[in-house]
């Protein structure tokens, strides 16, 4: 089961969608580990589409469990790596040589999607050119508001800061710029008091 | 004019203060015995004559301290002034808007000499003497709207009108009630209120927004916001919170009064001629506890209203632990005596 029915949250709080086939001469498709699936399914409703398609893909924890039936939809470029990190100047690179119309798809989880349309969104592409639709992990991409710094794949409230170690409770509250939830200290009106740790939508 | 500026601290030894006229003037909130949201907003027309509301930007005794804390707050967390860059416009408007105001308002503290584009300012209470050429950003030290924003008391944030919304795309937040400038920067107007409780069921924002959207130039409009904070500490910011919040935990039945202030925002918007964006204010007043309730009405009243506060709200605005504390504490000041309607003392 990789997709999950997310409960209704204040406005702020992204609501992700299903990938439709668009018209345009170019197309992005940016995926992580079960986010595939959304990929394959979309090929499904649009075969010719993907051939078309520029396709980065990070498997993360699937291993090779995608990966060639991605390559069997014969995008015109395909490239998959270990991290965003790794990705990241070639995600840059397609995004600055992008022209007006270029079409965006994101899947998977939604530290992948925050990440990838606050890019996109920082290189002048419209919202409304990007499609996004959630599946596999309900990890969570989380700015610390003390230190700044983002953890990536945060499935526990609260949470301790990679950066700055102070224990954070898990806001919906999300900036599409910084492609990130909010993180706050959890213990700062009674330091050293911290609830116990519950998985996220426990 | 015979404004006394006074020198005081927001953290640290918090040795703020509020005179007797300053007490007198402050902006309380509440024109009834209960409080609950609403689109509260009036047209921003000179007020009564020494009350916060008779100028368009209101400069009171905090002035230069209060520029000295922002400072403070700039230099170790420059994110606290952020601007996207098509905002720009914006940011000229916005100083034009004060140092036009101000000068008119306040002539013996404030002056301003336009010669086409060259432009003089000048800032007494501060010691500025600034010469610069409008539009043009390289003729002063910094960009228009921080310029102006070091030299003007209270928080400020400019909302660009697109796509029938408003977006936070510029701001200077130094005095905030807990709220980012730069999680919330590019956000529309929905989001950044999104945690905002109750509200959003009321149908409030839906409500103020249609209403901002169609805000005329020379028409500014006003309301009141409100929380309460322990300390006169301007900077309860969330990036801090971890560093204040604790000082939640520090009062007792006996500092009550003293320690803990009913923090009052005056907000108002502006349509700015260029750009088109709003301007939107956001003032902070102080006032402990222990000078509210010299003016009886409002130590009747604000107990009345804490009291009877929805629980969700009292969470929200952060207050929830020391409720039972500040209202026992008011308690002493309300005899049960039907109070008059509207805001000012009797």
């Amino acid at each position: 089961m990789t997709k999950f029915n997310f409960p209704p949250s204040i406005a702020s709080r992204p609501i992700w969608g299903t990938l439709e086939p668009r018209k345009g001469k170019a197309h992005l498709m940016i995926a992580d580990a079960e986010g595939a699936e959304a990929l394959i399914d979309l090929a499904n409703a649009a075969p010719a589409l993907l051939t078309m398609a520029h396709l980065i893909y990070l498997p993360k924890d699937t291993g090779k469990r995608y990966s060639d039936a991605l390559a069997a939809l014969k995008p015109a470029s395909i490239y998959v790596g270990p991290s965003y990190d790794a990705a990241e100047s070639r995600i840059q690179r397609v995004l600055s040589d992008a022209h007006m119309g270029l079409q965006i798809y994101l899947a998977g989880t939604e530290g992948l999607m925050g990440r990838a349309m606050s890019a996109a969104l920082a290189a002048g592409l419209p919202l409304a050119a990007i499609q996004t639709e959630h599946r596999g992990s309900v990890a969570r991409r989380m700015q610390c508001v003390h230190c700044k710094g983002i953890t990536e794949d945060v499935t526990t409230d609260p949470f301790v800061c990679a950066h700055c170690g102070l224990n954070l409770f898990v806001r919906d509250h999300f900036s599409r710029r910084i492609g990130a939830y909010q993180g706050v200290c959890v213990d700062a009106e009674d330091p050293g008091e911290v609830p116990p740790q519950k998985e996220l939508y426990s | 004019m015979t404004l006394q500026f006074n020198d005081e601290t927001f953290t640290g030894d918090y040795t703020f203060r509020n005179s007797k006229e300053a007490i007198r003037r402050f902006p309380f909130p509440f024109h009834e015995d209960s409080y609950m949201y609403s689109v509260n907003l009036e047209p921003h027309k000179p007020g009564p004559k020494g009350s916060a509301y008779e100028h368009r930007f209101d400069v009171d005794e905090h002035y230069l301290s209060e520029m000295k804390d922002r400072a403070r707050v700039l230099n170790d967390d420059p994110l606290r002034c952020q601007s996207l860059p098509h905002m720009d416009l914006a940011g000229w408007d916005t100083l034009e808007l004060i140092m036009t105001s101000k000068a008119e308002d306040y002539p013996d503290l404030f002056e301003l000499h336009r010669d086409g584009n060259r432009w003089r300012w000048v800032n007494k209470p501060m010691a500025i003497d600034q010469s610069f050429t409008f539009l043009d950003t390289s003729t002063l030290p910094c960009g228009p709207m921080e310029y102006i924003l070091r030299q003007t008391q209270g928080d400020f944030a400019i909302l660009d009108h697109r796509e029938n919304n408003l977006w936070m795309d510029a701001g200077m937040v130094t005095t905030q009630a807990d709220w980012s400038l730069d999680f919330d920067i590019g956000m529309n107007f929905m989001e950044w209120h999104a945690p905002v409780p109750l509200a959003h069921q009321l149908g409030v924002f839906e409500r103020a927004l249609k209403f901002l959207l169609n805000l005329q130039q020379g028409a500014p409009v006003r309301r009141l916001n409100w929380t309460m904070t322990v300390n006169p500490n301007l900077d309860t910011s969330p990036e801090n919170y971890h560093k204040w919040g604790p000082e939640k935990t520090t009062i007792t039945p006996e500092n009550v009064g003293e320690k803990q202030h009913l923090r009052v925002e005056l907000q108002t918007l502006w349509r700015l001629p260029r750009s088109n964006a709003l301007l939107f204010p956001i003032r902070c007043y102080l006032i402990r506890l222990e000078d509210l309730v010299t003016v009886p009405k409002w130590g009747r009243r604000l107990h009345r209203v804490l009291r009877d506060l929805p629980v969700e709200l009292a969470t929200y605005k952060g207050f929830i632990r020391n409720r039972p504390v500040i209202v026992e504490y008011l308690s002493q000041f309300d005899d049960g005596a039907p109070t008059s309607p509207g805001c000012f003392p009797d």
